[in-house]
C-alpha cells in the first residue's frame, strides 16, 4: 500500500470542536435533579488499626442522607490486580489517602461538614516509608504475607565471568522521585439509579472495563445491571485507573443506599492525596566494560516503592526488568527488580510505566561510559546499539526493523549534537556564569502489554442506512487523539471523508471488554480492531456490489466516497458509498460489524527472565540543550529534539502533539516535578506546591517522525504516547553534565541538586526497623 | 443570601446566591455554564479563566459578589452567531486541543492577548499563557495556533 487518502494526514481532531466552544461534557459537567453530593472522611494515621468508627454525629447533620463505612458495602470491598485496595478502610489504614467513611448530603459543604464529625478510634502502628527498609526482616508488616509485592529477575550468560573479562567497572546508584500525573481534570463521577433496577455511572475512568467490574462487585449486582458511560476525559496519563474507580464506586454505593443520583468529585487536594503516583525507584547499576567501549556484563538491582497497595506494581516493575539494560548489546546480565509495600501513597500506572526510572539510570551510565572511553555520547551509543536481528537481555531475537541507529543519527543531525557537545564541554564554556550543555538519550520500548497480560481489543463499525457511520471502541480517548486516529482508519478502509464518521462515547454495554487504554496500545490494538471491523463491513458491501453490478468482489475499491471497479488496467466508478449502502439495506444486509484484534504470542519464564517479552518494539532518541545558572543551579531548557519511529503516523499532527507533550512531561520529571511526602503526609497537594512546566518553561521543540511500518500495526502503525515521555529526563541531566561536569544521580535536577549536588529538604522518617510490632 | 447582577456573554443575569459563592460556582452550578472548568480552586491552573471587564481572571478566586455589575465573557461567548473566533479555528487547525480541559481558559487568555496586542511576539504569547497550565500538549501547538490566529486576524482588519 503506497498511497493513502486519510492515513498520515494532519486531519483536525474529530472531537475538538466541542472542546473549543465549551460544549464538551466532562464528568463534573453532568448534573441531575435531586442529586446528592458526596464527601470523604480520611484516615488520620498512615498506619493504624481501626478500633471503632462513630458516625452518629454526622448522621444528625440536617441535609445528610447517608453515611457509609466498610460495613455498609453489600459486595466486595476489595479490588485490584492483587485485590488489596479497600473501597472503604476496614481493619487498618495503610496510607493517609485511605477513606474510612463516605457521606451523601444535599450539597458539598454539608457533606464535608458531616464527614468532619465522624469519629474514628485508632491504635497507631509503626509505619515504614522507605521500600528498602520495608523489605528488611523486622520491618512493620503492611499486608499479610510480607512487604515484598514482587521480585522479577533476568538471568543471561554469566555475569561473574563478564566482570572478570572487563577492563574496568562503572558502578553507580540512582534515585528517582514519585510524581503526580497532574491531569488537569480532577476525578469526578455521577451515579444514578436507572429504571431497570440497576445503576448508570458517568465518569472519567481510564479503564472503564475494570471500573465496571469493581462497581458491580461492590454493589453486589451482575455486570449487566451496571452501565458505565465514559465522559470526555480531561487527561489521565495512566492515572485514572484505580484512582477514578475509587471515586466512582464510592458514589455508586451512596446512590444505592439513598436511591438518588450522587455526584462525587475530588478537589485537587483530594485528588493528589488519594491517587497513586509514579513509583520512586532506587537503582544500583554495575557495568563491566571494555576499553573499546563495549559492555561485557551488567548487574542491576532496583527497588520500587509500591506504597500502600499493590496496584500495578507487579506489571510496572516487570517492564522495568525487561528494559533495564536498554537497547544495548550485553552478553551477561543479572537484573533484579523488587517492589515493596510502604505507608506512602500507593503507586501504579503512569505514562512510561516502569521505563522512565530505568532509562534515567541506563542513559546516565552510557554517558559515563563515553566519558571513560573518551568518545562522544553519540559514538558510544552507536557502538553498543541494537541492530536488526539483535538478541535482547531476555533472549528475544528482534525480527522487526530495529531503527535505533537511524533515530540516533537523525536526532544528532537535527540538533547539531556532535559540534555543540564538543564546544560545551570546554573549560571556556563550563567556567561561564551561564554555561550551556547538550545531552543525548535513546531508548527502546516493548509495545502494548506484552507477556504481562491478556491482550485483545474490540471495535464496532455501523454504517447507518444513509451512509453516515458510527464507530465504537473499547479503547478510550483521554486527550491523546484515539478517536481521531480510529476514525481515520475507518475512513481510509471505507474510502469516505472523515466528517462522515461519528465516534460514540464508550459504554460498557456497547463493545466487548477491550482491556485498558494503556501501554501505548491505543492505535496498534484499538486502531487494529477498528480496521478489522471496517474491513468486515466492507466485505458485506463488496458482496452486495458484486451481485448488483455483476463484478468480482476482489476487484472492488473504496475511495473518494465512491465504489470503484478496479478490474484490469482501468478503474471506473460504480456508485457512491451512499448508493451501495442503500442497496445493502434494501437487500436485508445491515452494515454492522465488530472487529477483534489479538496479538502475536509472547512468552516469559519467571525464573530466568527469558522469553519473547513483547511482540514488537519502538525506538526513539532525544536531545536536550540547556543553560545552567551556575550561581543558583537553575536550568533553563533551550531546545529539544525528539525523534521517534512510530511505524506509521496515522495523523502527523497528533503524533507531534504526543511528542511535544511527552517532552514537557519528561523534562519536568527531569528537572522539577516531585511529589513530596513527609511521614506519609502529602506535602505537595496543589499546583502552588507541585510544579509542572508552564508556557514560560518549555523549550523550543522539534519533533521528527520516522516511519518503518510494522507488520503488527494497522497500516504499519505502532506507538508514541509513552515513548515520547520516557527518555526526556536523562537527555536533560546529560545536558547538565555537559554544561557543568557534574552528574545528577537523584531526580529531579532542581536548583539544589544542580548547585549543591544534594537536596536540602530534611528526610523525616518516623519508622524504626529496630522496633518490632506484634501483628495482631 | 445576596443578590448579584452581572452581564455574561452579553446577556444580563440577576442571581440570589450564598455570599460564599465564587464566580466559578456561579457560572457552573447556578447558570449551567460548564465550559469554565474547575481545576485547582486556588488560582494556579487557569482552567477557570474568564474575561472580566477586559481582564482575564481566575474565576475560582473571584467572590461572585465582586462580579456584581461587571461584564463577563466565558468560553460559551467566544463564538458569535455560530461562527468560531479565529483563535478557536486556529486551535482546531493546529491540533492545539488534546484533552481539552485547559482549552477554554487557554482560548480566553489568547483572545484577551490578541485584543490588547494584535501582533504578539513568541515571548508575549508565552507570557500571556503562563497562568494556564496544560499537561497534554507541551504548549507548542498552542503557541503555533495563537501566532496563526494573530496573522489571520491581521489580514482581516
Amino acid at each position: 500500500m503506497s498511497s493513502f487518502n486519510i492515513i498520515g494526514k494532519r486531519e483536525p481532531r474529530v472531537d475538538a470542536l466541542g472542546k473549543v466552544t465549551g460544549a464538551a461534557k466532562y464528568a463534573d459537567d453532568y448534573n441531575l435533579p435531586h442529586q446528592l453530593h458526596g464527601a470523604v472522611k480520611y484516615a488520620e494515621y498512615p498506619h493504624a488499626e481501626i478500633l471503632s468508627i462513630d458516625t452518629s454525629e454526622a448522621e444528625k447533620v440536617p441535609g445528610v442522607e447517608a453515611v457509609l463505612t466498610y460495613k455498609d458495602v453489600p459486595g466486595a470491598n476489595h479490588f485490584g490486580l492483587i485485590p488489596n485496595i479497600r473501597i472503604l478502610a476496614d481493619d487498618h489504614t495503610r496510607y493517609l489517602g485511605d477513606v474510612v467513611a463516605v457521606v451523601a448530603a444535599v450539597d458539598r459543604r454539608t457533606a464535608q461538614k458531616a464527614a468532619d464529625l465522624i469519629k474514628v478510634k485508632y491504635r497507631e502502628l509503626l509505619a515504614v516509608f522507605d521500600p528498602e527498609e520495608a523489605l528488611e526482616e523486622n520491618a512493620p508488616v503492611i499486608h499479610e504475607g510480607g512487604n515484598e509485592i514482587v521480585h522479577h529477575k533476568v538471568r543471561k550468560g554469566d555475569v561473574a565471568a563478564g566482570f572478570e573479562e572487563a577492563d574496568f567497572i562503572i558502578e553507580k546508584t540512582f534515585k528517582t522521585q514519585p510524581i503526580e500525573h497532574a491531569y488537569l481534570e480532577p476525578e469526578a463521577a455521577l451515579v444514578y439509579p436507572d429504571e431497570h433496577d440497576g445503576f448508570t455511572v458517568i465518569g472519567c475512568m481510564q479503564n472503564f472495563y475494570t471500573s465496571h467490574k469493581v462497581i458491580a462487585a461492590a454493589l453486589g449486582l451482575p455486570l449487566n445491571k451496571v452501565q458505565i458511560i465514559q465522559s470526555t476525559m480531561g487527561g489521565s496519563f495512566g492515572g485514572k485507573d484505580e484512582a477514578a474507580t475509587l471515586v466512582a464506586v464510592r458514589a455508586a454505593l451512596l446512590a444505592q443506599k439513598t436511591g438518588r443520583p450522587v455526584k462525587m468529585l475530588s478537589t485537587r487536594e483530594d485528588s493528589i492525596r488519594q491517587s497513586y503516583k509514579r513509583h520512586a525507584y532506587k537503582l544500583y547499576y554495575k557495568w563491566g566494560c571494555k576499553k573499546d567501549g563495549t559492555i561485557a556484563a551488567m548487574e542491576i538491582k532496583a527497588v520500587a516503592d509500591g506504597g500502600a497497595y499493590a496496584s500495578m506494581s507487579p506489571f510496572v516493575t516487570w517492564r522495568s526488568v525487561v528494559q533495564a539494560t536498554g537497547p544495548y548489546y550485553c552478553p551477561n546480565v543479572k537484573t533484579d527488580v523488587y517492589a515493596a509495600y510502604t505507608n506512602n501513597n500507593f503507586t501504579g500506572a503512569m505514562r512510561g510505566f516502569g521505563s522512565p526510572q530505568v532509562n534515567f539510570a541506563i542513559e546516565s551510565m552510557m554517558d559515563e561510559l563515553a566519558e571513560r572511553v573518551g568518545v562522544s555520547p553519540l559514538q558510544i551509543r552507536l557502538r553498543n546499539a541494537f541492530e536488526d536481528g539483535a538478541e535482547t537481555a531476555t533472549g528475544q531475537k528482534l525480527t522487526h526493523r530495529v531503527s535505533l541507529k537511524e533515530v540516533l543519527i537523525k536526532a544528532a543531525e537535527a540538533s547539531d549534537f556532535e559540534r555543540k557537545w564538543r564546544e560545551y564541554r570546554s573549560e571556556a564554556n563550563r567556567t561561564k556564569t551561564f554555561p550551556k550543555g547538550i545531552g543525548l538519550s535513546c531508548a527502546y520500548r516493548g509495545v502494548s502489554l506484552g507477556a504481562e497480560g491478556v491482550d485483545a481489543a474490540s471495535a464496532v463499525v455501523y454504517v447507518q442506512p444513509d451512509g453516515s457511520v458510527t464507530v465504537s471502541a473499547g479503547i478510550i480517548d483521554m486527550g491523546q487523539g484515539a478517536r481521531t486516529v480510529m476514525a481515520q482508519i475507518v475512513a481510509e478502509v471505507l474510502g469516505i471523508p472523515l466528517q462522515r464518521i461519528h465516534f460514540l462515547e464508550p459504554d460498557s454495554g456497547r463493545v466487548a471488554d477491550s482491556g485498558p487504554t494503556v501501554a501505548s496500545r491505543g492505535t496498534i490494538m484499538g486502531g487494529g480492531a477498528a480496521k478489522i471491523a471496517a474491513e468486515n463491513v466492507r466485505e458485506i458491501m463488496k458482496h452486495t456490489a458484486a451481485v448488483v453490478y455483476s463484478v468480482s468482489p476482489a476487484h472492488l475499491g473504496f475511495r473518494d466516497g465512491k465504489v470503484w471497479d478496479d478490474n484490469g488496467k482501468s478503474s471506473r466508478p460504480l456508485c457512491t458509498f451512499e448508493e451501495l449502502t442503500a442497496a445493502c439495506y434494501a437487500r436485508g444486509k445491515p452494515l454492522f460489524a465488530s472487529g477483534v484484534r489479538h496479538v502475536a504470542e509472547t512468552n516469559w519464564d519467571e525464573e530466568t527472565g527469558q522469553g519473547n517479552a513483547y511482540f514488537t518494539f519502538v525506538y526513539g532518541a532525544n536531545v536536550a540543550e540547556v543553560q545552567v545558572d551556575s550561581a543558583t543551579g537553575q536550568t533553563e531548557l533551550l531546545n529539544f529534539v525528539s525523534v521517534h519511529d512510530v511505524g506509521r503516523a496515522i495523523n502527523k499532527a497528533t503524533v507531534e502533539g504526543q511528542i511535544y507533550g511527552g517532552v514537557a512531561m519528561g523534562a519536568g520529571y527531569g528537572m522539577m516535578e516531585e511529589f513530596i511526602q513527609e511521614n506519609g503526609e502529602a506535602k505537595t497537594i496543589n499546583f502552588d506546591e507541585y510544579y509542572i512546566l508552564t508556557a514560560m518553561d518549555v523549550p523550543k521543540m522539534k519533533a521528527v517522525i520516522v516511519e518503518n511500518p510494522d507488520e503488527h500495526g494497522p497500516f504499519g502503525a505502532k506507538s508514541v504516547g509513552e515513548p515520547a515521555v520516557e527518555m526526556a529526563a536523562p537527555a536533560v541531566t546529560n545536558a547538565i553534565y555537559n554544561a557543568t561536569g557534574r552528574r545528577v544521580q537523584n531526580l529531579p535536577a532542581n536548583l539544589e541538586e544542580v548547585r549543591l549536588g544534594q537536596k536540602l529538604r530534611r528526610n523525616v522518617q518516623r519508622a524504626s526497623v529496630a522496633c518490632k510490632i506484634e501483628p495482631k | 443570601m445576596i443578590t448579584v447582577s452581572l452581564t455574561i456573554n452579553k446577556k444580563e443575569y440577576t442571581c440570589e446566591i450564598d455570599p460564599q459563592t465564587t464566580l466559578l460556582e456561579l457560572l457552573r452550578e447556578h447558570l449551567g455554564l460548564t465550559g469554565t472548568k474547575r481545576g485547582c480552586e486556588i488560582g494556579e491552573c487557569g482552567a477557570c479563566t474568564v474575561i472580566m471587564d477586559g481582564l482575564t481572571v481566575n474565576s475560582c478566586l473571584v467572590p461572585a459578589f465582586q462580579a456584581d455589575g461587571s461584564d463577563i465573557t466565558t468560553i460559551e461567548g467566544i463564538a458569535s452567531n455560530g461562527k468560531l473566533h479565529p483563535v478557536q479555528e486556529a486551535f482546531l487547525e493546529y491540533d492545539a486541543v488534546h484533552c481539552g480541559f485547559c482549552t477554554p481558559g487557554m482560548v480566553l487568555s489568547a483572545v484577551n492577548l490578541l485584543d490588547n496586542n494584535p501582533q504578539p511576539s513568541q515571548e508575549d504569547i508565552r507570557r500571556a499563557l503562563a497562568g494556564n497550565l496544560c499537561r497534554c500538549t507541551g504548549y507548542q501547538q498552542i503557541f503555533d495556533a495563537v501566532q496563526a490566529a494573530s496573522k489571520k486576524m491581521k489580514s482581516k482588519r
